[in-house]
């Protein structure tokens, strides 16, 4: 018997980690994989509350998601890639043509 | 199984069988003055069709009211004034790729199911599919550092704004068990859990305040609307941010009712910071995209205004704000493209100095549009902010116009140092000031420039209108 | 019922993880224990068929495995709503029918596009 609240806490935990990953890392790759983590965050937390709600809604949100996900993915590799060839970098803090 | 009722949704059927078939025809016909003709139908067929579409369907997912077609008006004009730009500019920019219109079409699609959306799975497939497409034309100048810049800046802060939305829908669908917008509230009320509810509820806000760039929330906006080819930053100031309030005035307005009093609080913290931050720094921006990228943030504080105000009238006037906010920001960007020639770009202040003396048309319309973005009358930007501040004083925020009105006069200080360097200096040696001479733009032009004219000297239809479709 | 699953099935695969992963970690902890350690330069050096390295060690790949990988990926995952489809399909009947056809179609707009555009060649 799990009880819903580790799924939730699972689901926050995962949520977290991308999350700071997110806005400690510099490198695009990793910065990318923390927000699949965040989205992944969601879905555990997603299919439980589905599941234990006895509710469709909330795995058919996490089947989009994933989808978007992958579309997603394909995106920021493609912007990536561009971004690669003009500058020789992935690194963030090289990226800075525009400020002020 | 029943068939549901297609109807309401034939709008979008259309638009996208049209962009598909744009899509595949783009790869057989090489003029891509023809594809540009075509999406330009194509968008007055889906047009002709909104009216006809009123109704709700998939068991309230999906809502087409006059709410939503408001909006829709606004994002296929949008698409039109942004495609009448594009035609030479991307040529002379080398990024003459039939996709552009395609992504176009498909990110106003998104927007269109955002406007239409009953329920946050549509939500949020409307909004990645707006997204999606917005990323892919911000680094659509691929050769071109800059762009790809803005491009990977702008998906990775919209990615991470995503995935932030996504964790407030799951409370909100955990909390209530439903992910209908219309049952949110009364369940939200109902059960009871106040503090877990507000937490959903600000990470909502966090996520719409990513996409229409409110402080603090609006770092990736001057960066991006920089970078982006011009013709883009001027359909991703207008589209996504209406989009954006289609949602807020849908989500909050009606699903978060029972909490106004918590979010209300926190959108006039968030729109006296964005007022600020865009006014003020904008003061400081010498590239004129840089600066209208400010001037947008700040936009966006003034419009919020009347979602804080809440009621019909609060509402029609940041409907009405955002159509005539449309027409005044793509004409001032319109302008830039004008002005972006085979050998320069002509993007900063120094390189319009004088501009008036050899092109006095081109900047006479730049004065009618930084008069309007400022709000002087008679132009459409003064009657835009009149509605939303009178609708904010008469749902007793008075304090907040007066704050208002107080950074309106700020901004007047930016917008009018654009008008003084065209018209009170000399031409600056070596700066090539050609302009770009191209019908579609022309068009463009004339429209923007018109209604911004004639919206400002009889605002009442528009005004009844936007009303009218709220009430 | 809510609430009162319990993965007992998952048994067995739980206790063979367990058992995997003390083995592989028993057999590099024994590993490290036991042999022995004399490094010198030349030792610690990336063996490239006996000649000094040159370059990098990461080289780039081409170009053409991100876009064929890109492809892979999303007409991959687009297949999962086939799934949820397929379980129920003979309770939806015609209507759900004609709506994956009219999925797979517009699917099959983005495969023909990428076959236009020359995304399968490989160079």
């Amino acid at each position: 018997m799990v009880p819903l609240n580790w799924y939730m806490w699972l689901g926050a935990v995962v949520f977290s980690v991308g999350m700071f990953g997110f806005l400690t890392r510099r490198n695009v790759i990793i910065m990318f994989l923390s927000i699949e983590l965040m989205l992944n965050g969601v879905n555990i937390s997603l299919v439980a509350l589905s599941h234990y709600m006895q509710d469709l809604r909330g795995q058919v949100l996490t089947l989009f998601i994933i989808a978007v996900a992958a579309a997603e993915a394909a995106i920021g590799l493609a912007i990536v890639i561009a971004m690669f060839r003009n500058r020789q970098t992935v690194h963030v803090d090289e990226i800075k043509e525009m400020k002020g | 199984m029943n068939m549901p009722d297609l109807q309401p949704l034939m709008p979008e059927i259309v638009f996208l069988g049209l962009a598909l078939f744009v899509l595949l025809a783009e790869l057989f016909i090489k003029s891509k003055e023809t594809i540009g003709l075509m999406v330009i139908v194509s968008v007055a067929a889906t047009a002709y069709m909104i009216p006809q579409s009123f109704g709700v369907t998939f068991s309230g997912m999906f809502i087409s009211d006059g709410y939503s077609s408001f909006f829709k008006f606004i994002f296929l004009l949008n698409l039109i004034l942004t495609i009448l730009i594009s035609i030479q500019y991307i040529q002379i920019e080398r990024a003459e790729f039939g996709e552009y219109y395609t992504v176009l079409m498909f990110s106003t699609l998104g927007m269109m199911i955002m406007a239409s959306a009953g329920d946050l799975i549509v939500l949020y497939l409307g909004l990645e599919l707006m997204a999606l497409s917005t990323y892919i034309l911000a680094g659509f100048i691929r050769h071109d550092a800059r762009s790809t810049e803005s491009a990977l800046k702008y998906f990775l802060l919209g990615a991470f704004s995503s995935a932030i939305l996504l964790y407030g829908i799951m409370l909100l669908y955990g909390l209530t068990g439903t992910t209908d917008i219309m049952k949110l509230s009364s369940l939200l009320m109902k059960n009871g859990m106040r503090l877990q509810s507000i937490f959903a509820i600000v990470m909502v806000m966090v996520a719409f305040g990513f996409k229409i760039a409110l402080v603090p929330f609006h770092m990736w906006a001057p960066d991006v609307y920089e970078g982006a080819p011009t013709s883009i930053t001027a359909f991703m100031s207008v589209g996504p941010k209406a989009a954006g309030f289609a949602v807020i005035g849908r989500v909050f307005l009606t699903g978060l009712e029972g909490f106004s009093a918590d979010w209300r609080l926190l959108l006039v913290v968030l729109s006296i910071a964005t007022m600020a931050v865009g006014n003020i720094i904008a003061i400081q921006q010498h590239n004129l995209k840089r600066m209208l990228a400010y001037s947008s943030i700040a936009h966006a504080g003034y419009a919020v205004l009347g979602v804080i105000a809440g009621n019909t009238e609060g509402l029609s006037a940041t409907m009405n704000y955002l159509l005539i906010y449309a027409f005044m920001n793509i004409g001032a960007f319109s302008v830039l493209v004008l002005l972006r020639n085979e050998q320069e770009r002509i993007e900063t202040l120094e390189q319009i100095k004088g501009l008036a003396r050899n092109h006095p048309f081109a900047s006479a319309l730049m004065l009618i549009f930084m008069f309007s973005l400022t709000g002087i009358p008679p132009t459409a930007g003064f009657v835009g902010k009149f509605f939303l501040f009178r609708a904010l004083v008469y749902s007793g925020y008075t304090w907040l116009a007066v704050v208002a009105v107080v950074f309106s006069a700020i901004s007047a200080y930016f917008y009018l140092r654009v008008v003084m360097y065209m018209y009170m200096y000399e031409p600056e040696e070596g700066v090539t000031q050609d302009i770009s001479t191209a019908a579609p733009l022309g068009l463009a032009l004339l429209i923007t420039s018109l209604m911004v004219i004639a919206i400002g000297i009889y605002p009442e239809p528009f005004v009844n209108f936007a009303r009218l479709v709220v009430g | 019922m809510p609430g009162t699953y319990l993965p007992e099935s998952y048994l067995p695969i739980f206790i063979f993880i367990i058992i995997a992963t003390l083995f592989g970690l028993g057999a590099l902890l024994i590993g490290e224990i036991v042999r022995l350690r004399r490094p010198y330069h030349e030792k610690l050096m990336p063996y490239e068929s006996g000649i000094d390295p040159v370059g990098e060690p990461r080289v780039r790949f081409s170009i053409r495995f991100y876009v064929i990988a890109m492809l892979f990926v999303v007409f991959d995952v687009e297949a999962i709503f086939l799934y949820p489809w397929a379980v129920v399909f003979d309770k939806i009947g015609l209507y759900a029918f004609v709506e994956m056809v009219i999925f797979i179609i517009i699917l099959f707009v983005g495969y023909i596009y990428a076959w236009k555009k020359d995304a399968f060649q490989w160079e």
